[in-house]
């Protein structure tokens, strides 16, 4: 398999991936929103802040209230993360690759990259924004559906395997981090009643409430959420799960072992993290730091070993 | 409404199907009564089975247009044009000693150059070709053959004569449509199909992979195969994927192969480098190796002319092969064939005027009405004028061009192209066409059964392009004597 190709379906899977979270975290912190009372503020800017473009979005606005955030997560043209950006990127790679991938995954990307061009505004605006991004959500899960149904378990298959769930690992490190970062800001009154919503919010971000019910069983709080989502074995958006699903692509592959040396470590540093006392001594954030580095390093090494030299290929750093 | 040949008039052209009105000729007699057999519904049905096979197999051609790539879905009529069998082979064997002769040709001047020793072409002629690769002189691909890969263009006169329009020996396309329109074909017309014979076309890629296998450096089993493509935003892109598929050799562009300190040439895959035995390039020599050609070439592949040179893989069509379909060298064909071969051409030139040529000149400038003027070393049919449509303002235009770079410029009578029956929203009404055949020539020579008609769907145009609205036909060789 030629190495090119192989980082095409590899990016195209990480777009995809990063539309469908992104949009599934405005989501939820929209509802949020929503139930706050008007005396507790929500830090749309927070939710900038943990995809990491801060610095992108303050040399374009000089507000950050609501519809500039949202604007900028789901539109900006000069945010490479943006929705919008990442269907397009998507579909970019699927048109090149498309002797590889079964012909309707083309057509499906070529839809659902169509759709949210021409239905962005209503992302942006209030009203018909959860059906916007209920929407694309369910096309971004049509295509990976598509994928796992109808394309050979191939070599080609294990690079959008390794590409999905890297990219799963990353976006579920930043839903964590909504809850790191105290979105929620004190008006006087004191917000601390009202996280419990904002750890619900969390685990909607990442479609894990109904999961974590099931499996927790205990009333929400923040060190059973964050543990859930950093270390549950079985949720297939929690931390460990995604990166144990990155080893399974990468065992499958020829001359893997930097990148495997590099997804156990980080796998390690997931599960064996003391969820209670980062909370305690406010050092979540800095955590998801460290696994957001991990999994920038696992990429790194997916690139050296297997994708073509840096200069010939334009794509984003992870 | 149904057909009726009697209503049809084949114009003054030459008509590849209907001799005259109601009279349909020999090998195209069972296409016409049997289209004439079927009602305006049953027709339009056909043709939507058509367009439905087109889009369903995907077979799209790109055009760049204001900075965005528009997939186009193939245009093709329905109404195949049948040629005997008979009147082929003869055609076929033209097309064989013409593409023989142009290799000997190509080679010579890379080498002894003994035409010009002998003063069958003057030696300005070379010079001044576009097409001339210096980089080249000295070498000798295995087999002594550059142009592996060749489509000429073919058109019939008023009489039914077959001529050689010109000759494409870079890089040729059109052949998968050819077979692509045998595909749709005998999707919607299976019945036709069973009754007569007609000569299949689909050997190409087998063909063309055991060509390319023929000139591998490593004689072996499984040499490694690839089609070098300039990418999805060229035009052909279509045609190179399909290619690539149907041959299963790998798809690949220049950043996947690189040339290493052994001047072998490698591919980049997920389990390292691979060795490359042949390469099909489908991208221009310009941009082939920005060490020798164009230096900012993002196309092409560092090094690959010192691994060619050194026999360390096979490239076709080699690089400056193009220097033989210059339209000024196309003018000394038929002596390029007497000399080599010592035969006299099977097909025909259509007659050509040199505007180097001060007499030459003259004729052109003072018949610009009547005649054809065509850039030497432009394809695609751009940048040329016919005379009897254009404009007074662009006649003079091309006088001042003329005279300007004489060279590059080279004039024909208007040819009174063949035409065929076509379908025309809901009339059937004659259009003009031509025919590109393929030719393969490595160890052996193979020729399409047919090739690939073009079509020109706008009433009385002569320009076939696909880039610029031309349609397609399949193309049937009908054997009648089984």
């Amino acid at each position: 398999m030629l190495s090119r190709v192989a980082e095409r379906v590899y990016w195209m899977a990480r777009y995809v991936e990063r539309a469908e979270n992104t949009a599934r975290m405005v989501t939820a912190f929209n509802l949020l929103a929503l139930d706050m009372p008007k005396s507790v503020q929500v830090s749309w800017k927070g939710l900038v802040e943990v995809t990491g473009n801060e610095d992108l979005f303050d040399n374009h606005y000089q507000r950050d209230d609501e519809r500039n955030c949202v604007k900028f997560l789901l539109a900006d043209a000069d945010n490479p993360s943006s929705v919008l950006n990442s269907l397009r990127a998507a579909r970019e790679n699927v048109r090149t690759t498309r002797d590889l991938v079964p012909s309707e995954a083309w057509e499906v990307m070529n839809e659902l990259y169509l759709f949210a061009r021409d239905h962005i505004d209503q992302g942006i605006g209030k009203r018909g924004r959860f059906d916007f991004l209920s929407e694309v959500v369910q096309r971004c899960q049509t295509l990976t559906g598509l994928l796992a149904g109808t394309m050979s378990h191939d070599a080609a298959y294990d690079f959008i395997r390794l590409g999905r769930n890297l990219e799963r690992a990353d976006m579920s490190t930043r839903h964590v981090d909504v809850g790191a970062l105290k979105l929620l800001k004190k008006d006087g009154e004191d917000p601390e009643p009202y996280e419990g919503l904002l750890w619900t919010s969390i685990l909607r971000s990442g479609s894990g409430f109904q999961m974590y019910r099931q499996h927790v069983k205990r009333r929400i709080n923040g060190v059973d959420v964050v543990r859930f989502l950093l270390q549950d074995t079985a949720f297939p958006r929690s931390v460990t799960h995604a990166l144990t699903q990155v080893q399974d692509a990468l065992e499958k592959l020829p001359r893997n072992e930097l990148p495997l040396r590099l997804v156990i470590q980080a796998r390690r540093h997931a599960s064996s993290a003391h969820v209670e006392e980062l909370i305690a001594e406010d050092g979540l954030h800095a955590f998801m730091d460290v696994l957001q580095r991990d999994i920038g390093d696992i990429h790194g090494a997916n690139a050296e070993t297997w994708f073509l030299a840096a200069p010939a290929q334009a794509q984003e750093a992870a | 409404m149904a057909i009726d040949w009697k209503r049809y008039d084949p114009t003054p052209f030459y008509d590849e199907l209907i001799e005259k009105p109601g009279r349909p000729r020999g090998p195209a007699s069972a296409l016409a009564e049997y289209l004439a057999s079927l009602d305006e519904g049953e027709i339009h049905s056909r043709k939507q089975a058509a367009d439905n096979a087109i889009l369903e197999m995907g077979i799209s051609f790109t055009v760049y247009t204001e900075g965005e790539n528009i997939d186009r879905a193939w245009p093709f009529d329905i109404i195949p044009r049948v040629i005997t069998r008979r009147e082929w082979d003869q055609v076929s064997a033209g097309l064989e000693q013409r593409l023989t002769a142009l290799n000997l040709f190509i080679d010579d001047i890379y080498n002894e150059q003994r035409i010009f020793q002998d003063k069958v072409i003057p030696r300005y002629v070379l010079n001044q070709s576009k097409n001339f690769r210096e980089q080249c002189v000295g070498i000798k691909p295995p087999q002594g053959v550059w142009a592996h890969i060749c489509g000429s263009d073919l058109v019939r006169d008023g009489n039914g004569q077959f001529f050689v329009l010109e000759d494409n020996l870079r890089v040729p396309s059109g052949v998968s449509y050819m077979l692509e329109n045998r595909q749709v074909t005998k999707r919607v017309f299976p019945e036709l199909f069973e009754n007569s014979s007609i000569l299949p076309v689909d050997e190409y890629p087998t063909q063309l992979f055991d060509m390319l296998a023929s000139i591998s450096p490593r004689p072996q089993d499984y040499p490694e195969i690839v089609v070098l493509t300039p990418g999805i935003y060229n035009s052909a892109y279509f045609e190179h994927s399909f290619l690539a598929q149907r041959m299963g050799a790998e798809l690949v562009e220049g950043a996947d192969l690189v040339v290493s300190d052994d001047d072998c040439v490698y591919m980049r895959t997920i389990d390292g480098l691979e060795r490359v035995d042949v390469i099909y390039r489908r991208i221009d020599d310009e941009f082939l190796d920005p060490e020798v050609f164009n230096p900012d070439s993002m196309l092409g592949v560092p090094g690959l002319m010192r691994a060619w040179r050194k026999g360390n893989v096979g490239l076709t069509n080699a690089p400056g092969a193009g220097v033989a379909d210059d339209k000024v060298m196309y003018a000394y064909v038929p002596d390029i064939i007497r000399y080599y071969l010592d035969q006299d051409p099977i097909i025909p030139n259509v007659p050509t005027y040199l505007c180097v040529n001060e007499k030459d000149r003259a004729y052109v400038l003072d018949h610009l009405d009547e005649l054809v003027v065509k850039p030497a070393n432009e394809s695609g049919g751009y940048g040329m004028l016919v005379g009897p449509h254009a404009t007074k303002k662009q006649r003079s235009e091309f006088a001042q061009l003329i005279k300007k770079d004489p060279r590059n410029y080279i004039a024909q009578p208007t040819l009174d192209l063949s035409v065929a029956p076509t379908l025309c929203g809901d009339e059937i009404e004659p259009r003009h066409l031509d025919l590109r055949p393929f030719i393969l020539q490595g160890v052996r020579t193979d020729v399409t059964a047919g090739g690939l008609t073009r079509v020109a769907m706008r009433k009385g145009s002569l320009v076939v392009n696909s880039s610029q609205g031309g349609g397609s036909k399949d193309t049937w060789i009908v054997d009648e004597e089984n």
